[in-house]
């Protein structure tokens, strides 16, 4: 088989499509531009929303606590709250935002404390789920959390009992896995899954624009008019699909990883404390291994989406049969990066799921090359089913003449 | 030279069951001549063209394009032969010149062979002026003259044009009838598809008469006439039909 012909069908539908704004903007502007502003806007808007809610002196209700004058006084020397005048309707105002939370102080709590015995339950009441509540209950607890302690102190040194009783040991966790290994866990859990994603948004539109569109616009004919024979034009049409989704993922991952390093968030867990880029100790080789296990699955989405635009007569129609591929695939490349889920000889054979679940392995620093192997392999063997069917599919005149 | 002997097309139908769009054709078009292919709306025409340029298979029959077997050297077939219909569109993101290169490249053509032929082509079909302009951006005239260069680009024996003036407005129209004329006289086999009686009167060296996916009458215009006692194409095409068996 001469491989001019489809250098030749390659390269004008790699000019055709890069001139079709749609093509940019699928390929490039949203990848780029759009994901990574967006991540980067949220997370702003996040931070600043928390932040504000923390600076705001949260409005808090006291209800109760007239035989507790202690308490009320240390309460009221509280700098983080202020206190709303007292009301029966303390939920509505709750649920209305109008205060933060309620604190309710049990009858006799001074005396029970002076006294040494257990004080009744005091109550918080809070709108879970809202910001600006969770910030006036977190100040209110941690006030009664340290007023707590200090009663706790007094009564143990009353007994002369050192408060060393209460800690007769404490707990050390110690890591020993090397930063790349926790970097490897966390991106084990989201890279593959962005990557398998990725590739297939990139895939969705070139697929549908190079077969039923092609159709639609009636250059199809024209096209198989030329001496070319049709397996050839199929992989010249399967390897630009590939391209562009391969750009679309590679491109993706480039720019929301230096969103996600601009916001620091993805590696503040993992590098407690250290900068962000010191913390992202990634592991070349892991990555290099996940890049080659993602070929056969990229082959395999291109080819496949291929085979679907063609059975269609028109975009629309190519379109319902792509987009379901995409939520197909989302639920096993999601599912394999999950935390726990372990490979077997009988997940190595579910496409996708076995790629995303491989990928998270090697990233994490699992190498079991036997499954490795397996999952490679039977890619492979789907992904040339894939492209077999493309080519079936545009040799049969009664699905290139449907229209 | 193009022979179609019992050339047959069998269709599946959902509702009318196995449909021959073409049922045993026969007939020759020679070198340096004009075949007309004449009928209406669903005749077998597009069917029967597209067998012959080897897009399709014959369910039945046999033809011959070239002297290559339309089944066993589809390709050779394709390579060929010219195709021209309202159905071969044109890439709209691509120029004039980038189109007609593009299928010369896809018919093996090197720089050495492609760029003087292009440029002899815009020359004659006086394309020079939007030889860099995207197709989309054409008007029908244009369309029509790059795409009857893209049916050149590789100096084909054979040209096959199915219904090239549906659509068109009179100057459009007139550029590809001329166009066919040339062919005709520069020695090329031509088989031309049409349902505008005068279209075939003023080209065709012969004339057949399709209905039904069967050739009703098949002669020079004169042949036609004698035997049908008219003069009209029109009225001839219409008795033809009243007549079949």
């Amino acid at each position: 088989m001469s491989l001019n012909p489809i250098r030749v069908v390659y390269f004008k539908e790699i000019r055709d499509l890069l001139r079709d704004r749609r093509t940019i903007i699928s390929m490039i502007v949203v990848p780029m531009i759009v994901m990574p502003t967006l991540i980067v806007a949220i997370s702003k808007m996040a931070s600043t929303v928390v932040g504000q809610a923390r600076h705001e002196t949260a409005k808090v209700m006291l209800l109760g606590g007239e035989d507790s004058p202690a308490t009320v006084a240390a309460l009221h020397k509280l700098k983080t709250i202020q206190f709303a005048p007292v009301s029966a309707d303390y939920t509505n105002q709750i649920s209305e935002k109008k205060i933060g939370a309620a604190v309710e102080i049990p009858p006799g709590f001074d005396a029970a404390l002076a006294g040494g015995a257990s004080a009744p339950n005091v109550r918080i009441y809070t709108y879970e789920g809202d910001l600006k509540s969770g910030v006036a209950a977190e100040s209110l607890e941690q006030f009664f959390r340290q007023r707590k302690d200090e009663v706790v102190s007094r009564r143990l040194g009353e007994r002369n009992v050192s408060t060393a009783v209460l800690t007769p040991f404490s707990i050390a966790r110690t890591n020993v896995a090397s930063p790349k290994k926790l970097t490897g866990n966390l991106l084990g859990m989201i890279l593959p899954y962005m990557v398998i994603l990725m590739c297939m948004t990139g895939a969705i539109y070139p697929s549908v624009d190079l077969t039923a569109g092609e159709k639609e616009r009636g250059t199809l004919e024209t096209l198989l008019c030329s001496p070319v024979p049709r397996t050839q034009l199929v992989l010249g049409k399967v390897l630009v699909v590939l391209t562009v989704s391969v750009i679309t993922a590679l491109l993706s991952i480039f720019s929301n990883g230096v969103a996600l390093l601009m916001i620091r968030g993805m590696t503040a867990g993992v590098a407690r404390g250290k900068s962000a880029a010191a913390a992202l100790a990634l592991d070349p080789t892991s990555l290099a291994g996940v890049a080659v296990m993602m070929i056969p699955m990229a082959v395999f989405i291109s080819a496949l989406m291929v085979a679907a635009g063609l059975f269609a007569r028109s975009s629309k129609e190519a379109n319902s049969y792509v987009q379901p591929l995409l939520f197909l695939a989302i639920l096993p490349a999601a599912a394999g990066g999950l935390p726990g889920v372990e490979m077997n000889y009988r997940l190595a054979f579910i496409p996708v799921f076995n790629v995303s679940l491989i990928s998270k392995e090697i990233l994490s620093g699992l190498i079991h090359w036997n499954y490795i192997l397996m999952v490679f392999g039977v890619m492979t063997v789907y992904a040339i089913l894939a492209i077999i069917a493309a080519v079936l599919l545009f040799n049969r005149e009664t699905v290139l003449f449907r229209t | 030279m193009i022979q179609a002997r019992e050339l047959t097309k069998v269709f599946h139908d959902k509702k009318r069951g196995e449909v021959a769009a073409v049922d045993r054709v026969d007939f020759n078009c020679e070198a340096g001549k004009i075949f007309g292919l004449l009928g209406c709306n669903g005749a077998g025409k597009t069917t029967c063209l597209r067998m012959l340029a080897a897009l399709i298979r014959p369910s039945g029959g046999s033809a011959t394009v070239n002297g290559f077997d339309v089944v066993a050297d589809a390709e050779k077939v394709r390579a060929s032969i010219g195709f021209l219909s309202t159905a071969t569109a044109l890439y709209g993101r691509l120029t004039a010149y980038e189109v007609v290169e593009y299928f010369g490249r896809l018919h093996g053509m090197d720089d050495a062979a492609l760029r003087p032929r292009i440029d002899e082509l815009f020359l004659a079909l006086d394309m020079n002026e939007f030889r860099d302009r995207r197709c989309d951006k054409f008007s029908t005239g244009m369309k029509q003259k790059t795409s009857i260069a893209r049916t050149l680009v590789h100096d084909p024996q054979v040209m096959i044009f199915d219904e090239p003036t549906v659509g068109l407005d009179v100057l459009a129209a007139r550029t590809v009838l001329n166009f066919i004329r040339d062919c005709g006289r520069g020695g090329k086999t031509v088989i031309f598809s049409t349902h505008v009686m005068s279209e075939a009167e003023k080209l065709c060296d012969t004339v057949a008469i399709i209905h039904g996916g069967r050739i009703l009458a098949e002669g020079s215009l004169e042949e036609l006439r004698q035997r049908a006692g008219l003069q009209n194409l029109e009225d001839i095409f219409v008795k033809a039909l009243e007549e079949k068996p």
